[in-house]
């Protein structure tokens, strides 16, 4: 108890018994700092992962595109005969046939503007949204399939499915980052605690020898590197929030990494970073604290 | 106050053995004996800093070697203790270094419980209260070290060779102060081997001799 009240009531004292090395406490603040920045970056990359992984799962879940690749002389007749089917069938919303300049837009990417597309072998594609109880797929298939043979129903699932689990993966490698920079965390001040304990040996047989407990000398210790990786984490998630400004907007297409920042509460890892650090760091070495000073007779 | 029925510390090889004595509240004893005979063992094993290897030993009432490490701790406070190498935190001045045992035993405020301007005064060293440890002279270093082991109104003051570095007059000085503690009720312990110490003491104050020799303490005669 009178650890935990060292660490935030400010007492001149505790504070200056463990003297302060300008080393060290560089190393833990710079090493916090990094530390908390790279959490913070792995927290925006997670969500942003989970948010394409919705994005593709909800936006395209209630569309479909259905192809019809008939015969010139009979494209036209198997479209109308396919829209017909389309407004027959129950659990479409609404369903559209799309135009010459549409489908030249579409294969823009790879073939380049003014295709003529006119002197082309072009399928005819309907753009399909279904309402929200959803349509029969299979029934629907078989319809068009006994009336339209030329028409393939294409519901995304075929590409959607890789995508989503692509950025799953990402948003669980994000998180075992996460915790892995945790744990590094934890090893960090394992050893940082080693090391000052050891070279202050001086001032823990100066403590004990005027009535000092374990739990006051730990506290000593603790509060420094508690405070320290506070202060460093703070800056860290700073600086990861102004890089996260600086990436490109999501609607810039050209640019990479569009869409990783933070949105709403997710800005609350901001302060749940350093808090975690503070906590951390805290339970950390005040267990490897009093378990080196057990162990020094 | 403090109870020792055959105590022995071995640090492998058997040091002191069939240690038998007894220390009441305000006495003043002189422990004597060459070096490396056990004379700092002898008072590390009465602040608890080493436990006897069998025996009982009681301090307070309290058996050592039954209490906790936080026990020992608060044995501490109530226990001055002088090193010849005094032992202060460099990088606190002397004030400082003088108000530790307040601070570690978690006491708020030094004015409730002494005045350290006086304390300071007392020693003789309130033109010196901010300066480092390392700055101060040999006498100064033992004066501080004394103000710090009484600052918590200790019942017992423990001094290990607290004259072995400064001189003749300063040793007087020193021995002064601890013969004025001890008119105050408080019990000292000196370990020394300086025989005019002993003899300078004698003359004011009635202070037992005991002499630690082939591993055991016994009260030394009148001949000091």
């Amino acid at each position: 108890m009178a650890s935990v009240k060292n660490i935030f009531i400010p007492d001149r004292y505790v504070n200056q018994i463990v003297p302060t090395n300008g080393f060290t406490t560089l190393l833990t603040f710079f090493t916090s700092a990094s530390m908390a920045f790279l959490i913070v970056f792995s927290v925006a990359m997670s969500f942003a992962a989970d948010r394409l992984a919705r994005s593709w799962s909800d936006s395209l879940a209630n569309s479909a595109t259905l192809r019809v690749s008939a015969p010139t002389a009979d494209l036209d007749s198997q479209t109308d005969a396919a829209l017909h089917v389309l407004s027959k069938t129950k659990g479409i919303a609404s369903f559209r046939l799309l135009k010459a300049e549409e489908q030249q837009a579409l294969l823009e990417p790879w073939f380049g503007p003014k295709v003529p597309i006119n002197n082309l072998p072009m399928p005819r594609l309907i753009s399909i949204e279904e309402d929200e109880n959803g349509y029969d797929r299979v029934g629907l298939r078989l319809r068009l399939a006994a009336e339209v043979p030329s028409a393939v129903l294409d519901d995304h699932t075929r590409w959607r499915e890789p995508l989503i689990k692509a950025a799953y993966r990402i948003w669980f490698l994000g998180w075992l980052s996460i915790g892995l920079v945790f744990f590094i965390v934890i090893a960090m001040m394992t050893l940082v605690t080693r090391a000052a304990l050891s070279s202050n040996r001086k001032v823990i047989e100066v403590l004990r020898l005027v009535g000092a407990t374990d739990q006051y000398i730990a506290a000593a210790f603790v509060r420094k590197f508690a405070y320290r990786a506070f202060f460093g984490s703070m800056l860290g998630a700073f600086m990861a929030s102004m890089t996260l400004f600086l990436l490109p907007p999501e609607a810039d297409q050209n640019a990479i990494l569009t869409g990783i920042r933070l949105e709403g509460l997710e800005w609350s890892w901001l302060i749940v970073v350093p808090l975690s650090f503070f906590v951390l760091t805290f339970l950390t070495a005040r267990i490897s604290s009093l378990s080196i000073l057990k162990s020094l007779t | 106050m403090i109870e020792m029925e055959s105590v022995a510390y071995s640090y492998g090889e058997e040091l002191l053995s069939d240690l038998n004595i007894s220390i009441s509240q305000g006495s003043f004893y002189f422990l004597t004996g060459p070096s490396g005979s056990g004379k700092t063992t002898f008072l590390k094993m009465c602040y608890g800093s080493l436990i006897p290897t069998s025996g009982k030993l009681s301090v307070f009432g309290k058996n050592l070697p039954g209490l906790s490490r936080d026990e020992i701790a608060f044995l501490r406070r109530k226990t001055g203790v002088v090193h010849q190498d005094c032992q202060f935190l460099d990088h606190l001045n002397v004030a400082d270094n003088i108000a530790l045992p307040i601070m570690v035993s978690a006491r708020n405020s030094l004015s409730d419980n002494v005045n350290l301007k006086e304390l300071l005064n007392w020693v003789g060293l309130s033109h010196r209260s901010k300066a480092l440890p390392p700055e101060l002279s040999g006498g100064e270093r033992q004066r501080a070290a004394l103000a710090r082991a009484i600052i918590m109104s200790p019942d017992i003051i423990l001094a290990d060779e607290p004259t072995g570095n400064i001189d003749w007059e300063m040793s007087q000085r020193l021995i002064r102060l601890l013969i004025e503690l001890n008119h105050m009720g408080k019990t000292v312990v000196i370990a020394t081997h300086d025989l005019n110490l002993i003899r300078f003491t004698k003359a004011s104050v009635q202070a037992r001799v005991l002499r630690i020799s082939n591993k055991s303490v016994q009260l030394a005669g009148s001949d000091l």
